[in-house]
C-alpha cells in the first residue's frame, strides 16, 4: 500500500510525458495519425474537475475515443492531482497545474486545433480557480498563507486571463459591451456547459464566478479588482514587489480604460519609481507614456509637461511619438498666454543637456570694459528644432575679499586653463540609477602603537560613507518639479530667440565687463513662453574674473645677464592697464653716467593686445640729450602691451687691485677687487640705476640694471736671475667669445728709466668663452729700480661674433702694483755624491751645499730691523731652511739656521749639510727657503703663518747660537740642546719674515739629481699603483 | 517580464544562501513560465544575473542546452570584465561578447 500512490503517479507521469513527446513530434512533422483525433475543434472548455477522485465522464469519453486534447489532459491531471493530494503534496499540484495549463495552451497552438477566441482563457481561468479551491479545500489557512509562493502564479494567471476575457467581451470599456461583444460572451458561456452537480450548491464555484463576471460590467470590475488585489497582496507578501508592480500596471491600464485616472496614477507612479530605481529603460518609457496620458486626463499641467519633455527626449520611443510629445509642450507654450507671469518651471535636463562651456578669452579673465563671451554647447533632446525665446544664465557677482591675490598678473598667470568646462553627460536619464552614486573614496589607514611605532591595525576607510549609505531618496519622483528655484540675480547673460536644433547647439553670450570681481555662473534657464526649463546648478562651477590694472613698466635684459663694455639689449615692456597711451606720451630716462643708451635710427615697438596677440608694429622715436633720453611711445589702447628693445652700453670700470702684488709662481688669484667677488668664476658686477618718468604717474620709476664684467685679470711677477717679467692673465668668464687687441701695459708714474718690453703677439687675439689669454712684458730699468711699480694694463676687446660695431668700445683696463721686484738674493743648492762615488745612492749620506749670494748693494728695501751696521759694514740676518715636502730626502742634522749676511754685492754664504736620498731615481732637490730674521724686539706685525710659528718655537730653543754668526757652529748640532739660554724665557721671540718672492731667486729650482739604488738592499720595496 | 523574473531570482538566491557556497549551482533553472515565454536565470558567484527569455513554443531547447548557453555567456562575460579598460557598470561594448551572443542566438533560431 505504501508505494501504491507513488507508483501510480509515476505511471501517470510517464503517460503524460509520452503523450507530450508525441505531440511535440507531431508538431515537428512526425506522422502519428491517431493524434489527428485530438485535433478536432474544441467545443467545450469547462475546466478541470478535481473534486471527484476519478472523472468518470472524461474517462468514458476517452474510452469512446471522443475526448479532445483538453479532455485527455484534464483527465490525466485530475488523476495526478488526486494522487498528489493523497501523498500530501498539494503544492506540487499548484506547480504542475501551472505547467499543465501553459503546455496545453502551447500544444493546442502547435497542433493547430481551432479554438474559439476566449475559450482557452475561460478554460485556464476555470482551471486555475478549480486547482486553487481544491488546494484550499484540503489545507488549512495557515498552511496556505505560508505557501503563497506556490499558488501565486495561479492567481496572477487567473487574473491575467480574466483581464483578457474582459477586454474580449467589451467589459472594460467605458460604454460597456456592444452587441458583438455580447454575442461573444454568450458563445463563451455556452461552451462552459452546465454547472457540475458537485459544485452547484457552493456559492464561490469557479463556474459561478466566471459566469457572473462575464454577465455585467460591474460584476466584472468587482471580480477583476478582487483578483488583482489578491494577486498584488500575495506578491507583496512574499517580497515579489516587481511582480506586484506588473499586476498593478495592468490594473492601472484597466482604470485608464474605465476613465478613472486618479486611481491609475498611484499604480503607475509606483511602477515608475521601482523601474527608475533599477534603471530599466524600456519599462520606464512605457510607464511614462501611460503616466503622461493619465496626467493629461487629470489636468496636472506641470507634471504632464515634465513627463512629456522626458518622453520627447526618450530615445526608446519612435520619432513620431517623440514629436507628438514635443508638440504637446510647444502647443502648450504658445497657447497659454491668458495668465501672464505664471511660470511653469521644469528641470532642464529632460529638455536639453549642457555639454560644455567655453570662455573667450580662454582664461576667463577680462579687464574692465573688455568683452567676454561665453559659448555653451547644449545638446537638445527634442526631436524637432525648438525656438526658444530666451536663454539666460544667472550670474552671481562677488567682489574678492582677498584682493591681493587676484591681481591682474596673478590671474593671467594662474588661470591657464583652456577655458572649456565640460559638464558630465548623464549617461542615462534616470537620476537615481547606480551610475549616479558618488564613487567610493577609499583610503588606506594605518594605526601605529604610540610606544614602539609598530603597526597596530590597518584597514581601508571609505571617506564618503555618508554619501553612499544614506537612504536612497525617492525625491526624484516626477510630481515635484524638484524644487527648482529661480534666482533673480542682477547679472544675467541673455540670448534671445535661439532655435535649438536636435543635437548639439552652440549658443554664445556676450557681455561687457563692468565691475572688477568674480562672476560665478549659477543657473541656466531656457524659456519657452510660460514654460521655463531651468538648470538649477552649474556643476562644475564656472566663473570668470574681471580685473582692473594699473599701468606698468618693466625693463629686463634680453639675455641672462648684461655684459659691461659691449652693447646689450634691454627689453622695455609697457603694460598699459587702464591707461590709454596717447600720441605724445613719452618715457623720460635720466641717464646714469657710466651707462649709455645707444640710439639707432630705427627702433621698432610692437603692440600686443591683452591676449598676447600682435596688434601692430610701429616705429619708435628716441631722442637723446646728455642728461635725458626721451622715448615717445606709440599710441596704444588700454589693456595693451608695448614692447621695444633698446641697446645700452655700460662703460667697463677699471677694477683697481690692492697694493699687494701676487707671488711669484703662484697661480692662484690673490687679488682684491673693489666689487664683490663671489665664487671663483663669478663675474664682477656693477649696478646702474636709471630713473624713468612715466606719463601715467608723477613718480619716477627707478630701475637698476646689473652689468657683469666679462673678464677677470690676474698678474704675476716672474724672475730669471735679475731679469723681471710681468705676466698678465686675462680670463674670459662670459659665454661670449671676444677678440682682444692692443694689449698694452704702461707705467703711468715713471719716465724713461723704466721700460716695459712686450713679448706678445701683435695681432688681435681670440679669447673663447671660459678661456684665458696671457700677456708677458719684460721689465727693464736703467737706473736703480723703485721699490714699487704701478702698472696699468689695457686691452681693447670686442665680441668676436659680431662684425663691425657702430660705436668704438672703450678698452678694458686693469691697474695693479708690483712691489719689491728687485732680486736681492740668489740661492743655489747642489747635492754632491759621497766622495769616491759617481752617483748618490739611496741610504747613503750625500752633502748638500747651499750658497746664498747677495746680488746688490744696500738698497732702500733692506732698511729694517734686521739690518745691523758696524763700521760702514752692513749685514742682515737671514734664516734658511731646507724642507723636502715630497719626502724624497731625509735631512740629517739641523735643517735650518740663521746666518748673518753682509749687505754687499756678491757676498756669498755657504751652508753645508747632509741629506740622505730615500728613493732611487731622478729626484728634485729639496727646497731651500729664505727668511728675514728679525730680532725679538721688533714691533713689526708678523706675517707668519701657523707653520712658521711652530718653526719659530723651535727657533727660540735652537738658535741662540745663531748669534755666533758662525755657520760652522750651527752645523755642530751636538751643542744645541746643551745650551738652553735666557732667550728661551725672554719672550717675545724673534720673528721671521718671508722675503718677497721677487727678492729671492732660486737658481737651482727644477734641478734633479740622479740617485741609484743601493746594492745591498735587503728590503725591496715594490709599490704597485 | 525580465524585470519581474528578478523577483524569483532573488528568492532563489536567498534560498540557496543556506547551501554551501562552493557547491552552489549557478544555474537557476526555469524561473518564470508564462504562456508565451520561458524565463531562465543564472547567477554568478558575484551575484551578476543573467536572464534568458525563450519562446515557449521552442521545444528544442532543453534544460541542458540552456545551461551550456549560460556557461558560455558567463565565460564571455568574465572575459569582458577582465578587460582592464572596462569600467564595471558601463554598457558592454565588446565585439567578442557581441559576436558570441549573436552566434548563440543564430544557433538557437
Amino acid at each position: 500500500m505504501l508505494q501504491q500512490f507513488e507508483d501510480a503517479l509515476v505511471q501517470y507521469d510517464e503517460l503524460d510525458a509520452l503523450f507530450s513527446q508525441y505531440v511535440v513530434n507531431f508538431g515537428a512533422g512526425d506522422g502519428a495519425n491517431w493524434l489527428t483525433f485530438f485535433c478536432q475543434p474544441v467545443k467545450s472548455w469547462n475546466g478541470l474537475i478535481l473534486r471527484k477522485p476519478i472523472d468518470m465522464e472524461k474517462r468514458e469519453l476517452i474510452q469512446r475515443q471522443e475526448a479532445t486534447l483538453l479532455d485527455l489532459r484534464s483527465y490525466l491531471f485530475s488523476r495526478q492531482c488526486t494522487l498528489l493530494l493523497f501523498l500530501q503534496r498539494p503544492w506540487e499540484v499548484a506547480q504542475r497545474a501551472l505547467e499543465l495549463l501553459h503546455s496545453c495552451v502551447q500544444e493546442l497552438k502547435l497542433l493547430e486545433v481551432s479554438v474559439p477566441p476566449g475559450a482557452l482563457d475561460c478554460w485556464v481561468f476555470l482551471s486555475c480557480l478549480e486547482v486553487l479551491q481544491r488546494i484550499e479545500g484540503c489545507c488549512d489557512r495557515a498552511q496556505i498563507d505560508s505557501n503563497i509562493a506556490h499558488t501565486v502564479g495561479l492567481w496572477s494567471y487567473a487574473t491575467e486571463k480574466l483581464k483578457s476575457l474582459g477586454y474580449l467581451c467589451g467589459l472594460v470599456s467605458e460604454k460597456g459591451p456592444n452587441s458583438e461583444d455580447l454575442n461573444r460572451t454568450v458563445d463563451l458561456l455556452a461552451g462552459l456547459g452546465a454547472e457540475r452537480p458537485e459544485t452547484a450548491n457552493t456559492a464561490q464555484s469557479p463556474y459561478k464566478k466566471l459566469k457572473e463576471a462575464l454577465s455585467s460590467v460591474e460584476a466584472f470590475e468587482k471580480h477583476y479588482l478582487d483578483l488583482s488585489h489578491a494577486a498584488i497582496e500575495m506578491h507583496t507578501s512574499i517580497g515579489r514587489t516587481r511582480s506586484a508592480r506588473l499586476v498593478g500596471k495592468d490594473l492601472a491600464e484597466f482604470y485608464m480604460r474605465k476613465k478613472s485616472p486618479q486611481k491609475a496614477e498611484i499604480y503607475l507612479q509606483g511602477a515608475l519609481k521601482s523601474y527608475l530605481a533599477e534603471g530599466w529603460a524600456l519599462p520606464i518609457t512605457h510607464t511614462r507614456k501611460q503616466l503622461a496620458e493619465c496626467q493629461k486626463h487629470l489636468g496636472q499641467t506641470e507634471n504632464y509637461l515634465q513627463t512629456s519633455s522626458l518622453l520627447a527626449s526618450d530615445h526608446h520611443l519612435t520619432e513620431e511619438e517623440r514629436k507628438r510629445f514635443c508638440q504637446e509642450i510647444l502647443s502648450f507654450a504658445s497657447r497659454q498666454t491668458d495668465s501672464p507671469g505664471h511660470k511653469i518651471v521644469l528641470p532642464l535636463h529632460c529638455f536639453a543637456q549642457l555639454r560644455d562651456l567655453h570662455f573667450t578669452p580662454s582664461n576667463a579673465v577680462v579687464h574692465v570694459g573688455g568683452v567676454l563671451s561665453v559659448d555653451i554647447t547644449m545638446c537638445s533632446q527634442m526631436p524637432v528644432p525648438v525656438r526658444v525665446e530666451q536663454i539666460a544664465i544667472n550670474v552671481h557677482f562677488s567682489i574678492e575679499k582677498n584682493n591681493y591675490r587676484k591681481t591682474a598678473e596673478w590671474l593671467t598667470k594662474h588661470k591657464t586653463s583652456n577655458g572649456i568646462i565640460n559638464f558630465p553627460v548623464e549617461t542615462s536619464p534616470f537620476p537615481t540609477s547606480q551610475n549616479n552614486l558618488p564613487a567610493l573614496e577609499l583610503y588606506e589607514m594605518f594605526e601605529r602603537s604610540p610606544s614602539d611605532n609598530s603597526l597596530n591595525t590597518t584597514g581601508i576607510i571609505c571617506k564618503n560613507v555618508h554619501m553612499l549609505l544614506r537612504r536612497q531618496e525617492s525625491s526624484t519622483s516626477l510630481e515635484t518639479p524638484s524644487g527648482v528655484a529661480l534666482e533673480d540675480g542682477a547679472h544675467v547673460l541673455k540670448c534671445r530667440d535661439v532655435t535649438l536644433e536636435p543635437g548639439p547647439n552652440r549658443i554664445t553670450f556676450r557681455t561687457q565687463a563692468k565691475e572688477p570681481g568674480t562672476y560665478t555662473l549659477r543657473q541656466l534657464c531656457a524659456s519657452l513662453g510660460p514654460v521655463w526649463f531651468v538648470l538649477p546648478h552649474l556643476y562644475p562651477p564656472a566663473q570668470y574674473d574681471v580685473y582692473s590694472q594699473e599701468p606698468q613698466l618693466r625693463v629686463e635684459p634680453l639675455a641672462d645677464s648684461l655684459l659691461a663694455g659691449i652693447p646689450q639689449k634691454v627689453k622695455f615692456t609697457v603694460t598699459t592697464g587702464h591707461y590709454t597711451v596717447k600720441n605724445g606720451d613719452s618715457l623720460q630716462l635720466s641717464n646714469a653716467e657710466a651707462m649709455l643708451i645707444l640710439c639707432h635710427a630705427e627702433n621698432r615697438a610692437v603692440i600686443y593686445s591683452n591676449t598676447r596677440e600682435k596688434a601692430s608694429d610701429v616705429s619708435l622715436r628716441v631722442q637723446s640729450s646728455d642728461k635725458v633720453t626721451s622715448i615717445s611711445l606709440p599710441a596704444a589702447p588700454a589693456y595693451h602691451m608695448i614692447e621695444f628693445e633698446l641697446e645700452v652700453l655700460s662703460l667697463p670700470s677699471a677694477p683697481v687691485t690692492g697694493g699687494e702684488s701676487s707671488m711669484l709662481g703662484v697661480t692662484e688669484p690673490h687679488r682684491k677687487h673693489k666689487d664683490t667677488q663671489k665664487a671663483g668664476h663669478c663675474m664682477a658686477t656693477t649696478d646702474h640705476k636709471v630713473s624713468i618718468d612715466c606719463p601715467w604717474s608723477i613718480y619716477s620709476t627707478v630701475i637698476a640694471l646689473t652689468f657683469s664684467v666679462p673678464f677677470r685679470t690676474t698678474h704675476s711677477l716672474l724672475s730669471a736671475g735679475t731679469r723681471k717679467y710681468i705676466q698678465v692673465c686675462v680670463q674670459n668668464l662670459s659665454e661670449l667669445d671676444f677678440q682682444l687687441s692692443d694689449g698694452n701695459l704702461a707705467d703711468p708714474g715713471r719716465g724713461a728709466d723704466l721700460q716695459l718690453v712686450p713679448l706678445n703677439a701683435k695681432s688681435p687675439q681670440h679669447i673663447s668663452s671660459k678661456q684665458s689669454v696671457f700677456f708677458v712684458w719684460e721689465l727693464k730699468w736703467t737706473r736703480e729700480p723703485p721699490p714699487s711699480l704701478r702698472c696699468q694694463f689695457s686691452v681693447g676687446f670686442s665680441p668676436a661674433s659680431e662684425g663691425q660695431l657702430s660705436i668704438p668700445l672703450k678698452p678694458y683696463t686693469y691697474e695693479f702694483q708690483v712691489e719689491n721686484f728687485f732680486t736681492l738674493y740668489n740661492v743655489r743648492a747642489e747635492i754632491l755624491p759621497p766622495a769616491g762615488t759617481e752617483h748618490c745612492r739611496t741610504g747613503s749620506l750625500c752633502s748638500l751645499e747651499v750658497s746664498i749670494t747677495r746680488l746688490s748693494d744696500l738698497l732702500d728695501v733692506d732698511k729694517d730691523e734686521a739690518l745691523t751696521e758696524s763700521d760702514e759694514y752692513f749685514s742682515t740676518k737671514l734664516m734658511y731652511e731646507v724642507v723636502d715636502n715630497s719626502s724624497n730626502w731625509a735631512v740629517c742634522g739641523k735643517s735650518s739656521g740663521v746666518i748673518s749676511m753682509p749687505v754687499a754685492a756678491q757676498a756669498t754664504h755657504r751652508v753645508h749639510m747632509e741629506v740622505m736620498p730615500l728613493f732611487a731615481g731622478y729626484l728634485p732637490l729639496p727646497d731651500v727657503r729664505l727668511f728675514k730674521y728679525l730680532p725679538h724686539h721688533s714691533a713689526h706685525s708678523s706675517q707668519l703663518d701657523a707653520d712658521s710659528w711652530i718653526e719659530n718655537d723651535s727657533l727660540s730653543v735652537d738658535q741662540h747660537v745663531g748669534d755666533q754668526l758662525d755657520s760652522g757652529s750651527i752645523r755642530s748640532r751636538g751643542s744645541v740642546h746643551s745650551a738652553s739660554s735666557s732667550e728661551h724665557k725672554g719672550l717675545p721671540m724673534p720673528r721671521l719674515q718671508a722675503l718677497p718672492p721677487g727678492q729671492v731667486f732660486n737658481s737651482s729650482t727644477g734641478m734633479q739629481v740622479l740617485v741609484i739604488p743601493s746594492r745591498d738592499d735587503h728590503v725591496l720595496e715594490v709599490s704597485v699603483t | 517580464m525580465v524585470h519581474t523574473s528578478l523577483d524569483v531570482v532573488d528568492e532563489k538566491i536567498s534560498a540557496m544562501g543556506k547551501a554551501l557556497v562552493d557547491q552552489r549551482e549557478l544555474y537557476l533553472g526555469l524561473l518564470y513560465p508564462t504562456e508565451d515565454y520561458k524565463v531562465y536565470g543564472y547567477v554568478t558567484n558575484s551575484k551578476v544575473k543573467f536572464v534568458m527569455v525563450v519562446d515557449s513554443s521552442n521545444t528544442a531547447l532543453r534544460d541542458n542546452e540552456i545551461r551550456s548557453m549560460f556557461r558560455k555567456l558567463h565565460n564571455s562575460y568574465t572575459d569582458v570584465m577582465c578587460n582592464p579598460f572596462y569600467n564595471p557598470g558601463d554598457r558592454i561594448q565588446s565585439r567578442a561578447f557581441d559576436s558570441m551572443v549573436t552566434s548563440m542566438m543564430i544557433q538557437v533560431c
